[in-house]
C-alpha cells in the first residue's frame, strides 16, 4: 500500500488527544466498521483545534442520516434537525447569535436532495456556516438506497439494474449557488482534508466542503468493493486529483477524477454582518 | 506494553472496546507494524514502527494511537 | 405614564404589534397570502429593535430557522397560511418533543390544496391539533377581534415561553386583512412571560431535567453545552431505546399542558346564564354569533354564545357544563365540522349539537344563525 508524499510530510510527534472534544461515554460510534465518517469527525476535530475555537461557541448541527449522528459524539452546543433542515436551523443559530462558529455536518442525500434547496440559498446568502458535506454516494441509514451523488451504473437497493441519474457535481453546485469557499476532499488524504476544514471555518461566509468517503456496508458491497480499504484506495485515492497538481496534468489523466482541495475562494459581503449593518442604521435612525 | 532497552520504541494502544475491526489500519501501515487478531487490530512487529501516525489518522474509531 | 396610543391597524399588523410587546426579535418566514403582512411587518420592525428577521427560500426553512433563532435565545415567530401550515407541520413536531418555544401564527385560508388564497377559512383548526405525526401536546389560540390579536399574540409568546412548546395563533382571513382600532399597550400593562434559564452550572444542567416538568432551557452559546435531537431522548437529550424513559417523555410533554388546562383556556361567555341553545364558535364566525344572540334576544330566543380564545386544549369543561343545561350546541364554523366533532364528543349526547358549515369562502352571517338557532325552539 502506498503513502502518498503529502501525508508522509506531516508526521505528528504526539498522538491528537481527541478526548478534548469528545463526549465521554458516547463512544463506540454507531458507524459500521471502515465507515469514513469517523476519520472524517477526526479530521474536523484536529481542524477545530489548530483554529483555537472555544467550545462553547461552537454549533455543530446536523440534519439526519448516518453522518447527522455527528454531533452527539462532541462536546458543544450540538443539535440533530429533521432530514434535510440542517442549514436553516444553523441559519436562524447563525443569525440569532453571529458571535458563534456554526458548522453543518450533513450527508449527501441530506444536504443535497431533501435539502437541496435550503443548500443552494444558504450558499446565495453567504452566510457564515461551514457546511460540511460527507458524501458516500449513499443512504445509508435507511439501508442503501442510490443518493444524488451515486455515479451512473452503481447499484445500490433502489437501482438494482444500475444508477441511471447523473450525479450532482457539489462544488460545481456550490459555487454557482454564490459559497465563497468551496473545497473536496477525501477520508484518505486525512491531513489535506484537516488543512481544508481549517481553511473553510476560518473563512468568512458560506463555505462548503465535499468530502468524499466510503460506505463499505451499502455501496461497497453493493458495487463489488472488497473492503473499506479497497474503497479508499479506489474511489478516494485513485479517482481524485488535488486541484494544484491536475493543473500540470494532461486532460486525459483528469478523465473521470474529481478534483480535491480548495476549488473556489472568493470575498464577498457575508449576510450577518450585512444585518448588523442594517440593525445599526435603522436603530440609531430617527424614526 | 514493554519498551525495549536499546531503542526507544513507540507505544501503540489499541483500545479494544472501540476497534471495530475494519483493517483500515493494519492495510496501511507503509512498515507492516499491525495485523488482524480476530476482529481486533494488534502490534505484530513495533520494532518497524516509523511513528508516522497513519494509523491514528485513517482509524475511523478512535481505537488507535502511537505515544512515543 | 405615557399617552396610549391608538391606532387603525389590520390583523395581521396587530399581530406584529402584539409579538414585539411580547418581545419576539427573532422572525423567519416565507411570503403567502393571506398572511403576509405579518412578515413584511417584521421585516421593518425588527432591525430598529435589534432583532433579526430572515426570509427563508420555503415554509420549511422558515419554521426550521425560527427555532434555531429560539434554541439561540430569542423569542421566535413565524406565520403562514393553510399550504404553508402544511409544510411546517414535521417541525412544528420537532418543536414539541425538543421543547423549543416558538410562535406560529396561521391566518386560515380556504383549502384544500391552493384553495383560496384570499378567502377566509377555518378549516386548520384540525390541523392544528393532528398535523404532525406522533401525539404532542397543543396550545391554541383563537382571537376574533383586531385588538384581541394583538393581546392574544403576547399570551401566545407568554404560554410558549413558560410551557417550552410551539403555540399557534389561528385566525381567519377576514380578520387577518379587517381594520379596527387597536390600543397600543404600554410597557408593563401586559405581563410578560421569558422561559426559565438554569440555575445550575453547566456540568450539572440537564435540557430536560427529570427533577422538572419543564425543565429550564438554556440558550445555545451560553456556556452550557447540550445535545438537541428529534429522536427520543432521555434528561440529558441524547437518544435513547429505553421503552420506561420513551414512555414518560411522552407522557410527561402531554402532561405539561394538560395538567396546566385551566390556566391555558380562556373562554368569553355571552348570556350563557338562562341560555337554552348556545352558540359555540371562534374567529370571524365568532362576531357574527354575537350579532345574531343578541337578535335573538330581541324576539325572545334565550341564545346566548360560548366562545373560546383557546381552541386547544380543547374547552372540554366549559362545554360539558353548558351541554347539560341546554337543548342545543349550534357550531358554526367555516370548515365541514372540525370543532363539532369536539363539541360532540364533550357532550356525550347530554343536547343536541348541530353543525352549521360553509367552505365557499363568504362568512356565515348572523341571519344564517338567527335561522339555524330557531330551529331547535
Amino acid at each position: 500500500m502506498s503513502t502518498p508524499v503529502a501525508e508522509k510530510k506531516e508526521k505528528l510527534s504526539v498522538p491528537f488527544d481527541y478526548n478534548k472534544y469528545l463526549r465521554p461515554n458516547k463512544l463506540p460510534h454507531i458507524w459500521c466498521p471502515g465507515c469514513g465518517h469517523g476519520i472524517v469527525l477526526k479530521a474536523m476535530l484536529r481542524a477545530i483545534d489548530k483554529a483555537g475555537l472555544d467550545k462553547n461557541n461552537i454549533a455543530l448541527v446536523s440534519g439526519i442520516g448516518c453522518s447527522s449522528r455527528t454531533p452527539g459524539y462532541v462536546d458543544f452546543n450540538t443539535l440533530h434537525t429533521l432530514h434535510g433542515r440542517a442549514l436553516p436551523f444553523a441559519t436562524g443559530i447563525k443569525l440569532a447569535k453571529p458571535e458563534m462558529k456554526v458548522i453543518v455536518v450533513t450527508g449527501d442525500g441530506d444536504a443535497l436532495a431533501i435539502g437541496g434547496n435550503h443548500f443552494i440559498h444558504a450558499c446565495r446568502r453567504n452566510i457564515d456556516i461551514t457546511v460540511l458535506v460527507f458524501t458516500n454516494a449513499t443512504y445509508g441509514m435507511t439501508g442503501g438506497q442510490y443518493s444524488p451523488t451515486t455515479p451512473l451504473e452503481s447499484i445500490a437497493t433502489t437501482s438494482r439494474y444500475g444508477n441511471i441519474e447523473p450525479p450532482f457535481d457539489t462544488c460545481e453546485m456550490a459555487k454557482a449557488s454564490g459559497a465563497t469557499f468551496v473545497a473536496r476532499g477525501t477520508a484518505y488524504h486525512t491531513i489535506e482534508l484537516e488543512k481544508t476544514i481549517h481553511e473553510a471555518i476560518t473563512h468568512k461566509g458560506t463555505s462548503v466542503v465535499d468530502i468524499i468517503d466510503a460506505c463499505p456496508t451499502y455501496f461497497g458491497r453493493a458495487n463489488k468493493f472488497k473492503s473499506a480499504t479497497q474503497m479508499m484506495e479506489e474511489i478516494e485515492k485513485d479517482g481524485t486529483v488535488n486541484v494544484k497538481q491536475a493543473a500540470s496534468l494532461p486532460p486525459e489523466k483528469l478523465a473521470g477524477k474529481m478534483l480535491r482541495g480548495v476549488l473556489h475562494k472568493v470575498e464577498r459581503p457575508e449576510y450577518c454582518e450585512k444585518y448588523e449593518t442594517l440593525i445599526m442604521e435603522k436603530a440609531n435612525a430617527k424614526k | 506494553m514493554t519498551e525495549s532497552a536499546a531503542k526507544k520504541l513507540p507505544r501503540i494502544v489499541v483500545n479494544e472496546k472501540l476497534c471495530k475491526g475494519c483493517s483500515i489500519c493494519v492495510d496501511f501501515c507503509p512498515t507492516d507494524v499491525l495485523e488482524m487478531k480476530g476482529s481486533i487490530a494488534a502490534v505484530k512487529n513495533l520494532e518497524a514502527c516509523t511513528r508516522c501516525q497513519l494509523c491514528d489518522l485513517r482509524c475511523p474509531d478512535f481505537a488507535i494511537q502511537v505515544f512515543d | 405614564m405615557a399617552e396610549k396610543k391608538k391606532k387603525l391597524l389590520q390583523g395581521n399588523e396587530a399581530c406584529v404589534e402584539g409579538a414585539l410587546y411580547a418581545g419576539c426579535r427573532f422572525y423567519a418566514g416565507y411570503p403567502i397570502t393571506p398572511s403576509t403582512e405579518i412578515m413584511e411587518g417584521m421585516s421593518v420592525r425588527l432591525p430598529k429593535l435589534g432583532g433579526k428577521f430572515i426570509q427563508m427560500e420555503d415554509e420549511i426553512g422558515g419554521i426550521a430557522a425560527a427555532l434555531g433563532g429560539s434554541l439561540a435565545g430569542l423569542k421566535s415567530m413565524t406565520a403562514t397560511s393553510g399550504p404553508g401550515f402544511s409544510l411546517k407541520q414535521e417541525c412544528i413536531g420537532y418543536a414539541c418533543l425538543t421543547e423549543i418555544p416558538l410562535v406560529i401564527v396561521d391566518v386560515m385560508r380556504g383549502g384544500p390544496s391552493t384553495g383560496y388564497p384570499t378567502g377566509p377559512s377555518q378549516s386548520d383548526i384540525m390541523q392544528a391539533k393532528w398535523g404532525t405525526h406522533g401525539d404532542h401536546p397543543v396550545i391554541a389560540l383563537t382571537p376574533s377581534t383586531v385588538p384581541e390579536i394583538l393581546t392574544e399574540t403576547i399570551r401566545a409568546f407568554n404560554l410558549a415561553e413558560q410551557f417550552r412548546t410551539p403555540v399557534m395563533v389561528l385566525y381567519d382571513e377576514i380578520l387577518g386583512h379587517m381594520r379596527e382600532p387597536v390600543t397600543i399597550p404600554n410597557p408593563g400593562e401586559f405581563a410578560v412571560e421569558d422561559r426559565a434559564k438554569p440555575e445550575v452550572k453547566p456540568e450539572d444542567y440537564y435540557p430536560y431535567d427529570d427533577k422538572f416538568l419543564i425543565a429550564p432551557l438554556a440558550p445555545f452559546g451560553s456556556g452550557y453545552r447540550f445535545h438537541v435531537t428529534g429522536l427520543n431522548h432521555k434528561q440529558d437529550g441524547f437518544p435513547t431505546n429505553d421503552s420506561k424513559v420513551i414512555r414518560e417523555n411522552n407522557l410527561r410533554i402531554m402532561r405539561k399542558v394538560d395538567i396546566n388546562r385551566e390556566t391555558i383556556w380562556k373562554n368569553e361567555e355571552v348570556m350563557l346564564d338562562d341560555a337554552e341553545v348556545v352558540i359555540f364558535t371562534v374567529g370571524s364566525t365568532a362576531r357574527s354569533a354575537r350579532f345574531a344572540v343578541n337578535e335573538l334576544r330581541k324576539v325572545g330566543v334565550k341564545a346566548g354564545l360560548l366562545r373560546p380564545l383557546t381552541i386547544w386544549p380543547f374547552p372540554d369543561r366549559a362545554v360539558a357544563e353548558i351541554s347539560s343545561r341546554v337543548k342545543a350546541i349550534i357550531v358554526p364554523e367555516l370548515n365541514l365540522g372540525q370543532m363539532t366533532l369536539e363539541v360532540e364528543r364533550v357532550a356525550k349526547g347530554r343536547c343536541a349539537v348541530e353543525g352549521l358549515y360553509r367552505v365557499d369562502g363568504e362568512p356565515i352571517t348572523p341571519s344564517q344563525i338567527f335561522h339555524e338557532v330557531r330551529k331547535y325552539l
